[in-house]
């Protein structure tokens, strides 16, 4: 034990806060790296946001104005790219950095050296996507990966140079997020308060321990198939060739075994900080904690046995259809477990209706609406229509921005306060979701009419019967776009601005939990002494 | 502009109106275009009845959400429950209600019709005619095994209105050169191959959609019930091209659709006559230009330039660098040396406009008539600055065709 005091001294005089670059690019502290994450995430959403508006700029009318086509498939797929690996994964991961330790009364993350290293695999992953774009202006290849983000093969074998720079982005992001979710799970399991059981740990951290198993478990189906794809395209391996006695179907496997879990992937974290805003501001405790745990582990260990119902076009045996269809209906029940936790949370509370809470509750109705689409394509006859249609384009995102990226907005209001130690504006909070929740729906709407009606995904021009809902939907991309620079000036606001109501420890009159035990914002070592709870 | 809207609005409330009759507004904007084929109407009933289901269980989701925010709020409910999980039997059976009619509507009402029709999808057996599908970059081809008929099938817009410099005609993007033709009442299987990347066969209003994936055979059916003209497109991103590979199916009776085969037949014996015509080097200039126009200016660009790192130029003395088989295959080939583009020997370009090269995206053309394949070539050998002065006559490609 002295051993270890007197080894702890030398260090201690290290620990004060380092300062200028090095404070960032050594960064071993939970809240920097974090903060880090919360950085980089924020800004790829509004690279990746900025590739949607130039998407829905070219798809306003028919004929081709914006965009040519080879540009036009080039940032449909690195939007899809940023969006998944560069701005949600990052943002749930920077939540989980600040957070979980916080939450769990532990003093930091049990392997702070490897979480340095997995954000820093980051940055250069998203200029490995971009940088074709800057080659291409100096003459040099034909611009980025153009395949859409599912990256099937053949078309990525055919692809130019931006194909290669995509696989190895995908080979470092895989590496980063499997070191964040090895350390994540290492911490929760590990570093947990005295007296904090399992059972006690906040929903927030159990959702991650399943993201982070889901990760671990498929990330590597991805990479593998990436380093396949490279051989593909330089090593002249056939793994994709039907020519070479390959199968360009093996890919969509690959690829959905990965892309499936990582919906919930993407997903499951939001699905953790919901419960905690509920709480907060309906007053009263979580209804279904245990409900919501066992869920979670269904979702996770069914996400991985129903990937190929992405498939149902591609000619699979019919028992494969039926199974796969069948499978995936079983998912719509932990599902719907949440949806009644969640419900149960609000009912008889005492509720007030702060910008954060906004969110939670737009994040029930939006990603209802999701989930609820999500039931209709998983009909594998029915899916002969859906399939690569609008309608799809509009379930995913209703998914993916209804449930994650509401359940951000919904976490970063909620958790901003303790984080910067002041009040954002509430005024302006609410002008964001409104304007939000109103523009995202004239997004979106229209395009499952357009599904329904015949207009498939994915094409930079399209048939004039498409034209006049093509065009409502485009207008409500601007404004949604434009909406989040309300966002962006409320956070930077708070962060930076020296006006402004200080928070309080507390913050939300009806917060619970050990990180609103602690000051706001928190000192930069936290819970040296672990706290402890009965 | 404003009335344009108001319309729009007017629709949508329709929509809303109509969701649970929408079957009998099926050719509305709004809903699936008409089903003509068994399997169509299959799926059009299973939209219906997922469209009422999830309708209600979504007004009833909102409608809850609603009331409790409403009566929930700290104004009217200051003092929270503090309830946090069902307690007692009753509660508990009432907590499972919900689930036990998830599980009856996952697995009932929407899993037996489900079933019913993947089977019938699948069953391809008995088919009166076969029918290949073959996919190109960017095209479609139709091949009619029985009457010894076939076609390729262009997208027939031209680029003025596409580039926006040309009003656009009511079907723009889904109009072709030559519509796959197909009789009604009778079951048709289709075998779909590709020569190149995966696409995907869709006609909405015959209710399939199937992935065509290079290096195998895959198949489905029609059965249409009435004549008429059915449009669809390529629905898996196959290149630039996708947006531009429109499928038109023309639907005849049986006696019309007879009647086609054999005009069809005398047309393909017409065109396999023009394969020992002889004819001068501005004929086939004129000839080659418009088949090069429509069939290989989609990669080899207009003006012959092709794309760096992806489609190689037509034109010799162009720089030109791509992948490492690409470059191979042209040098063996001799269409390349020294890091640009040179001209070839005539009887490898006849090689490869007829059989493509392998491991590249270059297909076989061999769809073409020896006489489009004759003039294209000797286009291509005297335009865009090159100037063999060549002449290619049909009777060289047709006897590279039969291996003499």
């Amino acid at each position: 034990m002295s051993a270890v005091n007197s080894a702890a001294a030398h260090p201690e005089e290290h620990h004060d806060l380092p300062r200028g670059m090095k404070r960032w690019l050594y960064a071993t502290n939970h809240k920097d790296i974090g903060t880090m994450y919360l950085v980089f995430g924020t800004l790829m959403l509004f690279v990746g946001g900025l590739l949607a508006e130039l998407i829905r700029s070219e798809l306003m009318t028919p004929a081709m104005r914006v965009l040519s086509p080879e540009a036009y498939n080039q940032v449909i797929t690195v939007h899809g790219l940023v969006m998944v690996f560069a701005a949600v994964m990052p943002l749930t991961a920077g939540l989980a950095n600040y957070l979980i330790p916080l939450m769990i009364g532990a003093p930091d993350m049990a392997l702070p050296r490897l979480n340095n290293w997995g954000f820093w695999l980051l940055p250069p992953a998203a200029v490995l996507l971009v940088l074709p774009w800057g080659l291409k202006l100096l003459g040099i290849g034909t611009g980025t990966i153009d395949t859409g983000w599912t990256m099937y093969a053949p078309l990525s074998t055919q692809s130019g140079p931006g194909a290669d720079f995509a696989f190895v982005a995908v080979l470092l992001l895989g590496l980063s997020s499997t070191m964040a979710s090895i350390n994540i799970l290492v911490t929760v399991l590990n570093q947990r308060a005295p007296g904090m059981t399992m059972m006690k740990v906040p929903l927030f951290a159990w959702s991650w321990v399943i993201t982070a198993l889901l990760l671990i478990a498929v990330f590597p189906a991805l990479m593998a198939g990436s380093i396949m794809q490279i051989t593909d395209r330089h090593f002249g391996t056939h793994f994709f060739s039907a020519a070479g006695g390959g199968d360009p179907v093996l890919w969509e496997h690959i690829f959905w075994f990965f892309g499936h879990p990582e919906v919930y992937i993407l997903l499951l974290p939001t699905a953790g900080v919901l419960p905690h805003v509920l709480s907060t501001f309906s007053r009263k405790p979580i209804y279904g904690y245990e409900a919501q745990v066992y869920s979670f582990c269904a979702i996770g260990v069914m996400s991985i046995v129903v990937w190929a119902h992405h498939m149902f076009t591609s000619g699979m045996p019919t028992a494969a259809n039926i199974y796969f269809m069948l499978s995936t209906m079983a998912i719509s029940i932990p599902v719907a477990v949440l949806f009644f936790c969640w419900f149960g949370t609000l009912w008889r509370g005492s509720m007030t209706f702060e910008t954060p809470m906004l969110f939670a509750l737009g994040y029930i109705v939006l990603f209802g609406i999701g989930g609820l689409t999500g039931l209709v394509l998983s009909d594998a006859a029915a899916d002969q229509q859906y399939h690569n249609t609008y309608f799809l384009v509009a379930h995913f995102h209703y998914a993916l921005f209804g449930g994650p990226v509401m359940g951000l907005f919904a976490a970063f209001y909620y958790y901003l306060p303790k984080m910067t130690g002041r009040m954002f504006s509430e005024r302006l909070g609410r002008w964001h979701f409104w304007l939000t929740l109103i523009a995202f729906n004239v997004v979106f709407l229209p395009q499952f009419l357009l599904g329904i009606a015949g207009m498939p995904r994915r094409i930079p021009d399209y048939a004039l019967q498409f034209a006049p809902l093509n065009l409502v939907s485009s207008l409500g991309a601007f404004v949604l776009g434009a909406t989040q620079l309300l966002f962006l000036y409320n956070v930077l606001r708070t962060v930076f601005g020296k006006s402004g109501t200080k928070a309080t420890d507390r913050v939300w009159e009806g917060a619970q939990g050990l990180e609103f035990t602690l000051p706001s914002p928190p000192p930069f070592h936290t819970f040296s002494t672990p706290p402890v709870t009965e | 502009m404003s009335g344009e809207k108001v319309q729009l609005w007017r629709r949508l409330a329709v929509t809303a109106a109509l969701l649970g009759t929408a079957r009998a507004h099926a050719r509305a904007f709004y809903n699936f275009q008409r089903p003509v084929t068994p399997i169509a109407h299959d799926v059009l009933y299973i939209h219906d009845l997922f469209l009422v289901i999830i309708a209600v269980l979504f007004t009833g989701g909102l409608g809850a959400l609603l009331y409790s925010a409403i009566a929930h709020s700290r104004r009217r409910n200051p003092n929270p429950a503090t309830f946090t999980q069902p307690v007692g039997r009753k509660q508990w059976l009432w907590a499972s209600v919900p689930f036990a009619v998830l599980l009856v509507i996952d697995y009932v009402v929407l899993g037996i019709p489900a079933l019913h029709s993947i089977l019938a999808l699948a069953d391809t057996n008995d088919a009166q005619m076969t029918v290949k599908v073959t996919a190109h970059q960017w095209h479609w081809q139709y091949q009619y095994p029985v009457y010894g008929i076939g076609f390729s099938s262009n997208l027939s817009t031209p680029q003025a209105q596409i580039e926006d410099r040309a009003p656009k005609d009511k079907h723009f993007l889904l109009e072709v050169d030559h519509p796959l033709v197909l009789p009604t009442h009778e079951k048709i299987r289709l075998i779909l191959a590709s020569t190149d990347v995966i696409h995907a066969f869709w006609v909405p209003s015959f209710g399939i959609k199937q992935d065509v994936v290079p290096g195998y055979l895959r198949e489905t059916w029609v059965e249409i019930e009435k004549p008429g003209t059915y449009r669809g497109q390529c629905a898996e991103l196959c290149g630039v091209g996708h947006a531009f590979m429109p499928i038109v199916v023309v639907a005849k009776s049986p006696a019309d659709f007879q009647q086609w085969v054999s005009q069809e037949q005398s047309r393909e014996a017409a065109v396999r006559a023009t394969a020992t015509e002889t004819l001068t080097q501005a004929q086939l200039m004129a000839r080659g230009q418009a088949v090069y126009l429509k069939n290989c200016a989609a990669c080899h660009q207009a003006n012959g330039m092709g794309l760096t790192g992806a489609f190689p130029p037509i034109a010799a003395g162009r720089p030109f660098n791509a992948s490492p088989q690409m470059l191979a295959a042209l040098k063996s080939l001799g269409f390349y040396a020294n890091g640009v583009i040179v001209e070839g020997p005539v009887a490898k370009h006849i090689r490869i406009v007829l059989h493509g090269i392998p491991g590249t995206p270059m297909p076989s053309w061999s769809s073409l008539s020896a006489l489009d394949i004759a003039a294209v070539i000797t286009f291509e050998r005297n335009s865009f600055g090159n100037h063999t002065g060549e002449v290619i006559e049909p009777a060289q490609v047709a006897a590279a065709e039969s291996g003499h």
